[in-house]
């Protein structure tokens, strides 16, 4: 067997798992902190003000980081459904729905700054604009993903059927984009482009690029706590997470939880 | 046991199903005409709320009328698979010796003739109770044609995804809703272009466009999901 291969087979035991996932949710978390904070005190005091918004623009530093993740975390959370549902890997189930309230937390927070940053520059907080109604769409998505998992008795068919229905939304997700565009194309409303026509000053950007890396390792480390978190919690009742866990936690758990 | 060889046909196990259901549904009839009536009354309340302006309620109309179709069929949608999942004869499909998603594309098709089409013979009727004007009619009709099999294709796999739930009604609207929201764009939006003077082709041709995706994908999704929940 391939190296690569065997990784990917014994990392997929719960036990293992677990190891890996302790030690290195840790290790992106401590990478994740002097990025991001690098990222903040270059964006909020050394970048110079923008010459029409003044300090407003300084938003872009947790929106538009934010408003990726949104993206990326929800075609993440498909692909770990999609190879979940096809080689029936557990951890993969677990991971995908670890995705899901991260997700759904950043694109809140994209929502929020975004409406923030509306209400300072466009005068409004709200506008049915392309981005804004995709994005906002997403949220639905996310929640419907969330809610699905929670309702369904079982766990494993629990996060199949929530799984089979991210993949259905990620494939709606582009249609929804531009069926909007075509939509917001009639209204002829311009939306902000960030790197359109006005695009920003490169003195501006290199913060934005410590936002999108740190924002990139802190999920990391997050999704990895989370997912070992659940890991445990499905597997509680096994001997080695009260090994683990030391103390006979095992013992006195003797059903499942949910 | 059915003898080797003698496994029927696609089209013979489409003509069972299809006759199955017909009778349930001409034994039910009364359950047949909710939607429609949900639609009427939906209608009704709206053309309340905007005061019975007859302006007001020609510009909306359109829109108003594609709610009220989606949301019937929305409604609907949980007597999808429901009562076969409960009396064990979703597990035959299972077992049948065609294709699961084949069965659930007749099922959904046929689930939407018997909701959808009595809506979209109403719509002239609702239409002019909206006072609609007359020539944005036929970009309406076909609009409502073309977008509400893909509704009903959608919502075949929310409605399977659900059919394990006992109480799964908001549920379903949370998670089928957001999907139709590129249905509802294009539909509602040929009828709003046209109504500006602009070419709705674009929009009916989408719709189309992705009638044909849903056609092939969501049969195989929604037999997936089917298999998901009665696991």
């Amino acid at each position: 067997m391939h190296p690569i291969v065997r990784w990917f087979h014994q990392t997929a035991s719960p036990p293992t798992f677990d190891r890996f996932a302790a030690r290195w949710s840790r290790v992106f978390y401590v990478a994740a902190v002097p990025v991001l904070l690098l990222g903040i005190w270059q964006g909020l005091f050394v970048t110079p003000p923008e010459q029409n918004q003044g300090d407003a623009f300084r938003i872009i530093y947790i929106h538009v980081p934010s408003a990726w993740m949104s993206l990326f975390v929800f075609a993440l959370m498909a692909l770990y459904a999609a190879i979940a549902l096809v080689w029936r890997i557990k951890i993969c189930e677990i991971l995908a729905m670890a995705c899901a309230p991260m997700g759904a937390g950043f694109t809140l927070i994209t929502l929020l700054t975004g409406s923030i940053w509306g209400k300072g520059t466009w005068g409004t907080w709200w506008d049915w604009d392309p981005r804004m109604t995709s994005e906002l769409i997403l949220l639905f998505l996310y929640l419907g993903v969330i809610g699905l998992y929670y309702a369904i008795e079982d766990r494993r068919s629990a996060a199949r059927a929530a799984g089979l229905l991210a993949i259905v939304g990620v494939g709606l997700l582009p249609v929804i984009r531009y069926s909007v565009d075509w939509w917001g194309g009639l209204h002829q409303r311009q939306s902000v482009n960030v790197f359109g026509d006005n695009a920003i000053r490169p003195e501006l950007i290199a913060p934005l690029w410590w936002m999108v890396v740190g924002t990139k390792l802190w999920f990391a480390g997050s999704l990895l706590a989370k997912a070992r978190a659940d890991n445990l919690l499905r597997e509680a009742g096994k001997a080695w997470v009260g090994e683990r866990i030391g103390g006979g936690a095992a013992s006195t758990t003797g059903e499942m939880p949910r | 046991m059915i003898a080797p060889g003698t496994e029927p046909g696609l089209w013979q196990t489409a003509r069972a199903l299809v006759a199955r259901d017909l009778r349930l549904l001409w034994r039910r009839r009364g359950d047949a005409l909710q939607p429609l009536m949900f639609a009427v009354l939906v209608v009704v309340l709206f053309a309340l709320a905007l005061g019975r302006e007859p302006q007001l309620m020609a510009q909306v109309g359109a829109a108003v009328l594609w709610l009220a179709v989606l949301l019937a069929g929305q409604l609907s949608l949980d007597s999808l698979f429901r009562s076969d999942a409960e009396d064990g004869s979703l597990e035959q499909w299972l077992l049948a010796p065609v294709p699961l998603a084949w069965l659930v594309l007749v099922r959904v098709l046929l689930h939407w003739a018997t909701t959808a089409g009595p809506l979209i013979l109403m719509a002239p009727l609702l239409a002019e109770m909206l006072h609609l004007p007359h020539d944005q009619l036929p970009i309406l009709l076909a609009s409502l044609v073309l977008g509400t099999p893909l509704l009903s294709l959608i919502g075949g796999v929310v409605a399977a995804l659900t059919v394990g739930i006992r109480r799964s009604g908001i549920l379903v609207a949370l998670l089928a809703l957001p999907l139709y929201v590129p249905v509802l764009v294009f539909g509602a939006g040929s009828v709003a272009a046209a109504a500006r003077g602009q070419d709705p082709v674009g929009a009916l041709l989408l719709l189309g466009a992705g009638l044909v995706v849903a056609l092939v994908l969501a049969p195989l999704a929604t037999a997936a999901a089917i298999r998901i929940s009665l696991h």
